[in-house]
C-alpha cells in the first residue's frame, strides 16, 4: 500500500513539473507581418523566421553588433543580435531569429540558418503561401 | 551490372525473410517442428543477400559509380576513400539498407544462439524479426530503392553533406542503429513470450543480454552523436535536445529501463506484463526514431504528405508492429502470473520499480516536447517549438531522484531491505560523496550549489557502486562477483562520472563571442587567447581558412589552437571545426567566426572562445557504461541458464 | 483482458491517427483552364542579354518546362534545388518567366542559387504571366513541341510532383516526337 501511495505521489509530482515547465516553454513562431500587426505577446521569447533584405545588413565596427532587416511578402522588421552569425547568414538567406520584440525591433539573442544553400525555414514557407498554396508578391519588388 | 544486382539480391533477401517470418510462425502454431526449423537456415541465407546487396553499394561508391543515381547524390569524384564509404549511410536510401543488414547480423547471430532456447520460442523470436526484415526490406525495395540507375549518368556526383563528413560520423549512424535495431531482439522475445504464454525466469536470462547489448550500442551511438555535435558545430554544446537526439534518447531512456525491471523479472518473477510492454515501447520508440529522423516529419508533418508513399508506408508499418504487438499484449498480458507477494517498497524491486517510474515518465516528458509540435501542426495549430529550458527542467528534477536510488538500491536486498545493513553498507560513501561536494563547492566559488550538488550525487554513485568491487578486491567478500555484478558496478560509476560531467559542465562553463584584430588578446576565465591571423590552405576536396590563436595562463603558451572554416566547392557550404586543447579537469575550445572586414582574410575575426571544465568526464561516462552493458551481457549466467531450459521443454514438445 | 491492458494500444492508435491527418494535409490542386490549349505566344528580351529575345517557337523546339519565377519569390527556393538537378540531368531544358522582377536582382539570384535556365525571358510588367493566367510564383508549364500546354504545376514543384507527374508525361512527350 505504500508503495503504491509513493508511485502515485511520485508519478503525480513528475507529471506535474512535466506540464508546468512545457507551458512555460512553449516557443511560437511568427512571420515578420505577425509581428509588427502586434500579434506576439510582448517579452514573450518567440521565433521569427524570414529572409535577410537585401541591402540591409550593417555591421557596427567595433563589436559584434549586427543590425538587419528579416523581410516576408509584405513587411520588413529591423533586427538587432550581438554575437556571430551561422555560417550560412547572408543576405538573401533564409533564416530563423529566436528573441523579444522590444519596442519596434526584434532583439534576437539566436540566430539559426540551416546547412542548405536553398533553406528556407518551413514555417516561413507555411506561413507565405496563400489560399491556393503559391507564395506571395513581395510589396517590396518593384 | 553489381548494382543490379545488388537489387536482385535484396529480393531475393525479402523472399527469405517471408519465409523466414510465416513458416517459423505456422510451424510453432500447428507444433511441427520441422517447420519451425526453416527459421535458422532462412535467416543465414536472409543475412547473406543482404550483405551482398550493402556490399554492391559500397562496391558503386568505391569505384564512383554515377550512374547510380543514389551515389550520384552522396558522392563525388574527389571525396575520400574513408567518406565515400561511409556515404553509403549518409542519406535515407543507404541508412535503410544499413539498417536492414544490422538486422540481418542480429538475426543471425539470435539464430545461433537459438539453439539453447526451447523450439517454439526459438521459432517465434527468429520469425517476428523476419517480419521486421520483410517490412524493411520492402520498404526499400518498393520506395527507396539505392540502386536506381540514373539515366543519363551524371558526369560527377553532388557530394556528400559536409556536415556527415567527419570520422566521429562514419561510426555513428551504424552504432546508432545497432541499438535501435538491437531492441528489435527484446521486441520479439516479448512477442514470444506473448504468443506461448510463458515468462519465467529462464525467459528474463535470455532476453537480458540481448537487451543489454542493444543498450550499449545505442548508448556509444548516442555518445558519439554528441561528441560530433561538440567538435563539429562549432557552438561548444554537447547536447541541443534537437528532435534527432530526442528520437535517440527516448529509445535509450525506456531500453534502461528495460534492463532494470529484466533484473527484478529474472529474481523475483515480477513486473511480467511492465516487462512485456516496455519491450514492446522501446522498439516502438527505435521505430519512431528511425522514421522520424529520416522521413523528414519532425521539420514539419507536411514533409510527411510531400512524399505520401514513403508516408503511408512508414504509418503502415509502424501500425502493424506497435498497435500488432499492444493488441497482443492486450489480450495475452493477462495470463502472466506474477509471483506470489506484493512489492515492498523498501527492497530492491520496490526501488527499482521507481527508478522504472522515474526513467518512464523522462521518456514521456521527452516524447511530449518532441511530439507536441508535430501535433499542433498535424491538427493546424500553427508552428511552434518546445525549447530546451523545458526539457532541462523536466530532466535535473528527475535525474537527482534517480541517482541517489542507484546508491541506495546497492545496499537494499531483495524482497526487504535492512535499515541496518543500509547504514553499515553507506554511511563511508555517503561521507566520501559529501566531503567531496562541499571541497567542490568552494573551489567552484559562484556556481557553488550546482557544482557541489553534481559531485554530491556523482560521487555517491560511484562511491556506492564501488563497494562491492571494493569488497571483493580486498578479499572481505564472501561470495565472488559475477560479470553481471561487474558491469553493474561499472556503468553506475559511469553514470556517476557522467552526472559530475554534466552538472559541472552545464553550471561553470564560461564562453564570449569577441571580435579580434591580429595581435589582439583576449582573456576569460583566468585564459588569455591572442590571435595570429587566419592563413588559406587546400584540404583533399575543401579549402580551409585556418586560424591561429595561442592560448596562454599565466603568461605561459600551452597550446597553438587551429580553429577551420571549411569551404566545399561541390555544395558552397562552409563547415566549422573547432580546435581543443584537451586536459582531464577541463576543455579550451575555439571556432573561428567570420571575418568581420568585408569579407577580409587578414582583418579583425570574429571568434567564439570557451572554457569547459570536466566536458570530457560526459562522454567518459558515457563509454564506461556501455564497457559496463558490455561486462554484465558476456555473463556465464546467461548462457548456461539456456542449456538447461532446452532439455525439459523440447522433451514436451516432442512428447506432442 | 481489461482496459488497463488496452491502455497503451489506444494511446499508439491515436498516435497514429494523428500522424495520418498529417497526411491528408495535402495543399489543393486547381485545374487551369489553359491545359490542352496552344501556349499564348510572347516575345521578351532575354535576360542578361536584353538584345535578344526569347520566343514561344524556341521553347517549343523540344518538349520544354516554362517555369515562372523571380527573385523576390521565397518559394521560388524551396523547387530550386530540383530543377537545378533537372537541368544538371539533362532531362529537359528549363526555360525561365521572369516575372515582376529587376533584372540586376534577378541576375544575382541566378549567380547565387545557380541558373538552371536555357534562357529565361524578362516579363517586366507581367502581361506574359497574365496571358499564361498565372497568379502566383512559382508555377510551371509543360509545353509540346506543337505549341500545347500539357501540365500545370502551381506552387514550387515537389519530388513526387517530380517524379511521378511530370517526368512521366515529360518521357511520354519526347518518345511521342
Amino acid at each position: 500500500m505504500l508503495a503504491v501511495g509513493a508511485l502515485v505521489l511520485g508519478v503525480g509530482a513528475a507529471v506535474a513539473l512535466a506540464l508546468t515547465a512545457f507551458n512555460q516553454n512553449l516557443m511560437y513562431f511568427y512571420s515578420p507581418s505577425e509581428v509588427l500587426a502586434g500579434d506576439a505577446p510582448e517579452q514573450a521569447r518567440i521565433r521569427v523566421g524570414g529572409i535577410v533584405e537585401d541591402g540591409s545588413f550593417v555591421r557596427d565596427p567595433n563589436s559584434l553588433r549586427v543590425d538587419f532587416r528579416l523581410a516576408d511578402c509584405d513587411v520588413a522588421v529591423a533586427v538587432t543580435y550581438t554575437g556571430i552569425l551561422p555560417d550560412l547568414f547572408r543576405e538573401g538567406q533564409g533564416i530563423i531569429a529566436m528573441g523579444n520584440m522590444d519596442g519596434d525591433i526584434f532583439a534576437a539573442d539566436e540566430v539559426l540558418a540551416k546547412h542548405d544553400e536553398n533553406y528556407m525555414p518551413p514555417e516561413l514557407v507555411e506561413s507565405l503561401k496563400d489560399k491556393q498554396g503559391t507564395s506571395c508578391m513581395p510589396v517590396a519588388a518593384t | 551490372m553489381i548494382p543490379e544486382l545488388g537489387h536482385f539480391a535484396l529480393c531475393l533477401a525479402t523472399g527469405l525473410a517471408l519465409v523466414q517470418w510465416l513458416v517459423p510462425t505456422a510451424g510453432a502454431v500447428t507444433r511441427r517442428w520441422r517447420w519451425a526449423a526453416v527459421a535458422q537456415p532462412a535467416a543465414v541465407g536472409q543475412f547473406i543477400f543482404v550483405a551482398f546487396a550493402f556490399a554492391a553499394l559500397t562496391y558503386a561508391f568505391i569505384v564512383k559509380d554515377f550512374s547510380v543515381a543514389y551515389v550520384a547524390a552522396n558522392s563525388n569524384s574527389e571525396l575520400p576513400l574513408m567518406y565515400r564509404i561511409s556515404a553509403v549511410w549518409g542519406a535515407h536510401e543507404g541508412s535503410l539498407l544499413l539498417w536492414a543488414l544490422m538486422l540481418s547480423v542480429w538475426t543471425l547471430a539470435v539464430s545461433v544462439s537459438a539453439r539453447r532456447l526451447p523450439s517454439d520460442v526459438g521459432a517465434i523470436v527468429i520469425a517476428t524479426m523476419g517480419a521486421v526484415s520483410v517490412a524493411f526490406l520492402l520498404f526499400t525495395i518498393l520506395t527507396s530503392n539505392p540502386f536506381e540507375r540514373l539515366i543519363p549518368a551524371a558526369a560527377d556526383g553532388n557530394d556528400l553533406n559536409p556536415l556527415l563528413q567527419d570520422p566521429g560520423l562514419i561510426i555513428h549512424p551504424p552504432m546508432l542503429y545497432m541499438g535501435y535495431v538491437g531492441f528489435s531482439v527484446a521486441f520479439s522475445f516479448a512477442i514470444a513470450a506473448l504468443i506461448t504464454g510463458r515468462l519465467d525466469t529462464a525467459w528474463a536470462r535470455w532476453t537480458r543480454p540481448w537487451t543489454t547489448t542493444a543498450w550499449l550500442f545505442l548508448t556509444i551511438g548516442i555518445a558519439l552523436g554528441s561528441w560530433w555535435a561538440y567538435n563539429e558545430l562549432g557552438w561548444g554544446g554537447w547536447w541541443f535536445w534537437d528532435p534527432v537526439e530526442n528520437a535517440s534518447f527516448m529509445p535509450w531512456l525506456v531500453g534502461t529501463a528495460l534492463i532494470h525491471s529484466l533484473a527484478v523479472t529474472e529474481k523475483r518473477g515480477l513486473l511480467k506484463s511492465w516487462t512485456v510492454l516496455l519491450a514492446i515501447s522501446a522498439f516502438a520508440l527505435s521505430l519512431l526514431g528511425t522514421f522520424l529522423v529520416r522521413s523528414g516529419v519532425l521539420v514539419s508533418v507536411h514533409a510527411f504528405a510531400t512524399d505520401p508513399q514513403r508516408g503511408v508506408f512508414v504509418l503502415a508499418i509502424f501500425t502493424f508492429f506497435v498497435a500488432g504487438s499492444l493488441l497482443l499484449y492486450a489480450l495475452r498480458a493477462g495470463k502472466f502470473q506474477s509471483s506470489a507477494g506484493g512489492i515492498a517498497l523498501f527492497s530492491r524491486e520496490g526501488l527499482l520499480l521507481l527508478n522504472n517510474v522515474f526513467l518512464t515518465v523522462a521518456a514521456l516528458a521527452v516524447l511530449l516536447g518532441t511530439l507536441y509540435p508535430l501535433f499542433v501542426d498535424a491538427l493546424g495549430g500553427g508552428k511552434l517549438s518546445v525549447g530546451p529550458p523545458y526539457f532541462n527542467a523536466v530532466f535535473v528534477p528527475l535525474t537527482i531522484p534517480l541517482v541517489v536510488l542507484v546508491g541506495l538500491a546497492s545496499a537494499v536486498s531483495w524482497k526487504r531491505g535492512k535499515m541496518e545493513r543500509v547504514r553499515s553498507q553507506l554511511w563511508l560513501p555517503g561521507a566520501i560523496a559529501a566531503s567531496l561536494a562541499v571541497v567542490a563547492a568552494v573551489v567552484a566559488g559562484g556556481q557553488w550549489m550546482a557544482v557541489g550538488l553534481a559531485v554530491l550525487l556523482g560521487v555517491w554513485a560511484i562511491a556506492t557502486a564501488l563497494y562491492d568491487p571494493v569488497k571483493t578486491v580486498l578479499g572481505r567478500s564472501r561470495v565472488k562477483l559475477g560479470r553481471a555484478a561487474w558491469g553493474m558496478s561499472l556503468a553506475h560509476i559511469g553514470l556517476g562520472i557522467f552526472v559530475i560531467g554534466v552538472g559541472i559542465v552545464s553550471a561553470a562553463s564560461i564562453e564570449k563571442d569577441v571580435r579580434l584584430n591580429i595581435g589582439e588578446t583576449e582573456s576569460l576565465g583566468g585564459y588569455d587567447f591572442t590571435f595570429m591571423g587566419v592563413r588559406e590552405a587546400p584540404g583533399p576536396n575543401y579549402t580551409a581558412r585556418i586560424g591561429a590563436v595561442e592560448a596562454a595562463r599565466g603568461g605561459q603558451t600551452f597550446a597553438e589552437l587551429a580553429p577551420e572554416k571549411r569551404l566545399y566547392p561541390s555544395q558552397q557550404n562552409p563547415m566549422t571545426e573547432a580546435s581543443t586543447h584537451i586536459l582531464p579537469w577541463r576543455d579550451v575550445y575555439v571556432s573561428l567566426g567570420e571575418p568581420l572586414e568585408d569579407g577580409d582574410v587578414r582583418g579583425a575575426w570574429s571568434l567564439r572562445l570557451y572554457v569547459k571544465p570536466f566536458i570530457r568526464w560526459i562522454w567518459l561516462g558515457s563509454f564506461l557504461m556501455a564497457l559496463g552493458g558490455g561486462i554484465a551481457a558476456s555473463d556465464k549466467r546467461y548462457r548456461l541458464a539456456g542449456r538447461k531450459a532446452v532439455p525439459a521443454l523440447d522433451n514436451t514438445a516432442a512428447a506432442q | 483482458m481489461n482496459a488497463k491492458r488496452l491502455a497503451p494500444l489506444a494511446i499508439v492508435l491515436a498516435l497514429i491517427a494523428v500522424f495520418g491527418v498529417g497526411l491528408t494535409l495535402k495543399p489543393g490542386e486547381i485545374p487551369s483552364p489553359l491545359i490542352g490549349k496552344p501556349a499564348p505566344t510572347f516575345e521578351l528580351p532575354v535576360l542578361g542579354q536584353p538584345d535578344q529575345l526569347l520566343t514561344l517557337d524556341t521553347v517549343t523546339r523540344q518538349v520544354s518546362l516554362l517555369n515562372v519565377w523571380g527573385s523576390w519569390c521565397i518559394a521560388c527556393r524551396v523547387e530550386h534545388p530540383l530543377l537545378m538537378q533537372l537541368a544538371a540531368d539533362n532531362v529537359v531544358p528549363i526555360y525561365g518567366l521572369n516575372w515582376k522582377d529587376e533584372p540586376t536582382a534577378a541576375q544575382r539570384w541566378l549567380q547565387r542559387h545557380g541558373d538552371p535556365y536555357v534562357a529565361s525571358g524578362q516579363d517586366l510588367a507581367g502581361n506574359v504571366a497574365i496571358d499564361y493566367g498565372v497568379y502566383g510564383a512559382p508555377e510551371t508549364f509543360l509545353i509540346d513541341k506543337a505549341g500545347i500546354i500539357r501540365h500545370k504545376h502551381i506552387g514550387p514543384i515537389t519530388e513526387d510532383a517530380l517524379n511521378n507527374t511530370l517526368l512521366p508525361m515529360i518521357r511520354e512527350l519526347q518518345a511521342a516526337s
